[in-house]
C-alpha cells in the first residue's frame, strides 16, 4: 500500500534538514548563492523580514512567479510562507508544490483565532512557537516541524534564546513530574495530554525543532544549536549583511561544527559587517511579531 | 487532536531511545555515521539498538578504527559541500578501498554513486550506479510503501521515500535488492549497500542488520582471504557509469 502525505513522510523531510541552515531568499540569484553555500533548503519570499518590518503594511504570501522562479533554479527543497490561518494561501502553495509551508507570524495574520488545519494537506508545515504549549498546539493541528520564533528581522538573537530556553526548560521540567501530574500541566500549557505525555517520556518535541528569528552570525547559529536547536533558519541575517556569500558559507559550517570552538573561530573571520539590526529589548511590545499566533 | 485518525496518526514517532544492546548482532562493532548534515541521529539509534557502538564522523580523523560507515539522508548538495570543505571525500574513498563497508540512504546513495543524471553534485564513485536525484518528484509526492527487499526475510519493509532518488543505471556487478514503480531503490556491490528509502525513520532494523552482516562477512574475509564474491569485484568498476557518460 502506497501512502503520500503521512506524518512520517512530512516529518521525515524535516529530519533530512537537521544540522542544516534554511535561508530566506527573494530571487533566483540569492537562491543560487544559498544553495552554493550549502543551505539545506531555501525560503522563497518577496521581502525579507527586516524589510517587511521597515516598510509596514500587510505582508502576504509571495507572488507564485517568484516561488516558481526560485524552484526552477535550485535542487534543494523550496519553502514558502502563508499567513497564519490563511488556508487558501496554503492551498495555492501546495498546488505550486513547494516542499514545506511556513505558517508564519512574519506575515500579517489572516485569522486571529484559528491556525490552518494542517492535517488537511499533503505538503508539510513548519510553525513558530515561543513555548512548549504553543509548539504542541501546532503539532496537534498537524505541524510536522517547529521553529522557535525569536524576533524576525532584528538581527538580535536574544528572543531566539529566550524561546529555545523556555521550550527546552519546559521539556526538562516535564521529565521530572509524576505521570499523575501531567494532566494539570496539559491544562496549564495548554496542550493535548497525549503529546504532553509523549514529551515527558521522550525528553524532546515529537517533531524536529529549529531556531529562527534574529540569527545573524555563525556564533549565533552555534549558540542556538548548543541550546537544543536541530538546525537554524536565517532570514535577513544573510542577504542584509555586507558579504552574503561568505556569511552563508560560514553559518553552514557553524551549524555542522557547533560544538567546535576552533572551527567557529576560523569561520567567523573576515565576514564583513553583519546586518545592522535592532535591539529587541528596546522595541515596543506592539512592534514585536512573536506575539502573533495563539 | 486525534492520534487515532487514520494516516494522521502520531504513531510514526520513534519509540524511546534504546540503550546499547550488548548482545545484539552488532555487538563489538564500531560504526561511524557521517554527521555533516541530515538524519545521522536516527542511524545511530538504529545501530545502537543492534549493539554496535557508533561515532559521529565530521573530519577525516574520525574514520580511524571504524568497521563500517553510514552516509545518512540529508541534502546531497549540502553534504557534498561540507565533505569538500573538511577534506572528507578522499579519506572516505580510501576507507571503501581498504574494505570498509558503507551504507548510504537517500542522499547517501547519491553520495556513493559513480555519478548523477543531473551531473551534480560530484559523487564519490564507490558504487557503479548512476543516480537520478529527486526522481519521484517534490515533497508532495514523497510516500511510504511496502517493499520486498532481497536478503531481508520476514515480509516487506515499510519503505519511506522522501524526495528520494533512484538508481537510473546499474553496472553488471551491482546486485539489485529492491525495485519500486519499476526503478531500482536498493542495491549492493561489494562492500557498499544503498537504499533510496529511509529504514532509520521506522522501527524496522532489518536493513541495518543486513549492513551489519556485510561488515561481519568482510571482517571474516580479511581473516580468510579467498572469498568467492571477489570475482565480480575484480571487474572494472565504473563501466555502467562510464558507458552512460555520467562520470
Amino acid at each position: 500500500m502506497t501512502d503520500i502525505g503521512t506524518m512520517r513522510v512530512k516529518s521525515g523531510l524535516a529530519d533530512m534538514l537537521k544540522g542544516g541552515v534554511i535561508m530566506d531568499v527573494t530571487n533566483a540569484e540569492q537562491a543560487k548563492i544559498a544553495e552554493d553555500a550549502g543551505a539545506c533548503a531555501v525560503m522563497a519570499l518577496e521581502r525579507v523580514p527586516s524589510d517587511i518590518r521597515a516598510q509596514g503594511g500587510v505582508a502576504r504570501m509571495a507572488d507564485p512567479t517568484k516561488i516558481q522562479e526560485i524552484q526552477a533554479c535550485v535542487s534543494v527543497p523550496v519553502m514558502a510562507k502563508a499567513r497564519i490561518g490563511h488556508f487558501v494561501e496554503a492551498q495555492i502553495l501546495q498546488s505550486l508544490e513547494v516542499d514545506y509551508i511556513d505558517e508564519s507570524e512574519v506575515l500579517t495574520p489572516a485569522d486571529e483565532a484559528n491556525h490552518i488545519n494542517k492535517w488537511k494537506f499533503d505538503v508539510p508545515f513548519v510553525c513558530g512557537a515561543v513555548n512548549l504549549g504553543e509548539a504542541l498546539r501546532r503539532i496537534s493541528e498537524g505541524a510536522a516541524m517547529i521553529r522557535t520564533k525569536g524576533e524576525a528581522g532584528t538581527g538580535d538573537v536574544v528572543e531566539a534564546v529566550r524561546h529555545m530556553r523556555t521550550i527546552m526548560g519546559q521539556i526538562r521540567k516535564l521529565q521530572t513530574l509524576d505521570e499523575d501530574e501531567l494532566y494539570v500541566i496539559a491544562k496549564e500549557l495548554p496542550a493535548p495530554i497525549e503529546l504532553v505525555k509523549w514529551v515527558a517520556e521522550n525528553g524532546k518535541l515529537p517533531v524536529v525543532n529549529f531556531s529562527a528569528g534574529g540569527i545573524a552570525t555563525p556564533a549565533d547559529a552555534a549558540l542556538m544549536m548548543q541550546l537544543g536547536a536541530e538546525g537554524v533558519f536565517v532570514g535577513s541575517g544573510i542577504f542584509k549583511s555586507e558579504d552574503p556569500q561568505s556569511r552563508a558559507n560560514a553559518i553552514v559550517k557553524a551549524a555542522t561544527n557547533y560544538r567546535d570552538a576552533a572551527i567557529l573561530a576560523e569561520v567567523s573571520v573576515g565576514l564583513g559587517d553583519a546586518m545592522p539590526g535592532i535591539d529587541a529589548a528596546r522595541m515596543p511590545e506592539e512592534a514585536k511579531i512573536q506575539h502573533r499566533g495563539w | 487532536m486525534t492520534p487515532e485518525s487514520g494516516k494522521k496518526r502520531l504513531d510514526w514517532i520513534l519509540s524511546p531511545e534504546p540503550a546499547l544492546d550488548l548482545h545484539g548482532p552488532g555487538a563489538g562493532l564500531v560504526v561511524g555515521v557521517l554527521a555533516l548534515q541530515g538524519d545521522f541521529r536516527e542511524h545511530r539509534l538504529m545501530l545502537e539498538r543492534l549493539g554496535a557502538r557508533t561515532h559521529e564522523v565530521r573530519k577525516a580523523a574520525d574514520l580511524e578504527g571504524l568497521d563500517g560507515l553510514v552516509i545518512p539522508g540529508g541534502e546531497s548538495t549540502t553534504i557534498h559541500k561540507l565533505m569538500e570543505a573538511y577534506g572528507l571525500a578522499g579519506p572516505i574513498r580510501d576507507f571503501g578501498a581498504r574494505g570498509g563497508v558503507i551504507y548510504g540512504t537517500c542522499a547517501g546513495l547519491i553520495t556513493v554513486a559513480a555519478g548523477t543524471v543531473e551531473g551534480a553534485p560530484p559523487t564519490l564513485g564507490l558504487m557503479d550506479v548512476v543516480a537520478r536525484r529527486n526522481a519521484f518528484g517534490r515533497q508532495v509526492r514523497s510516500f511510504e510503501a511496502d517493499l520486498e527487499v532481497e536478503g531481508v526475510s520476514g515480509g516487506p519493509v515499510r519503505a519511506v521515500f522522501i524526495r528520494a532518488p533512484w538508481v537510473e543505471i546499474a553496472g553488471p556487478c551491482v546486485e539489485v535488492l529492491a525495485t519500486c514503480q519499476g526503478h531500482i531503490v536498493a542495491a549492493r556491490e561489494g562492500g557498499v549497500l544503498v537504499t533510496a528509502f529511509h529504514p532509520e525513520l521506522t522501527d524496522d532494523t532489518r536493513l541495518h542488520e543486513l549492513f551489519i552482516q556485510m561488515i561481519r562477512r568482510r571482517l571474516a574475509a580479511v581473516d580468510a582471504p579467498h572469498g568467492a564474491a571477489a570475482a565480480c569485484e575484480a571487474g572494472e568498476p565504473g563501466r555502467a557509469a562510464a558507458a552512460a557518460g555520467h562520470r
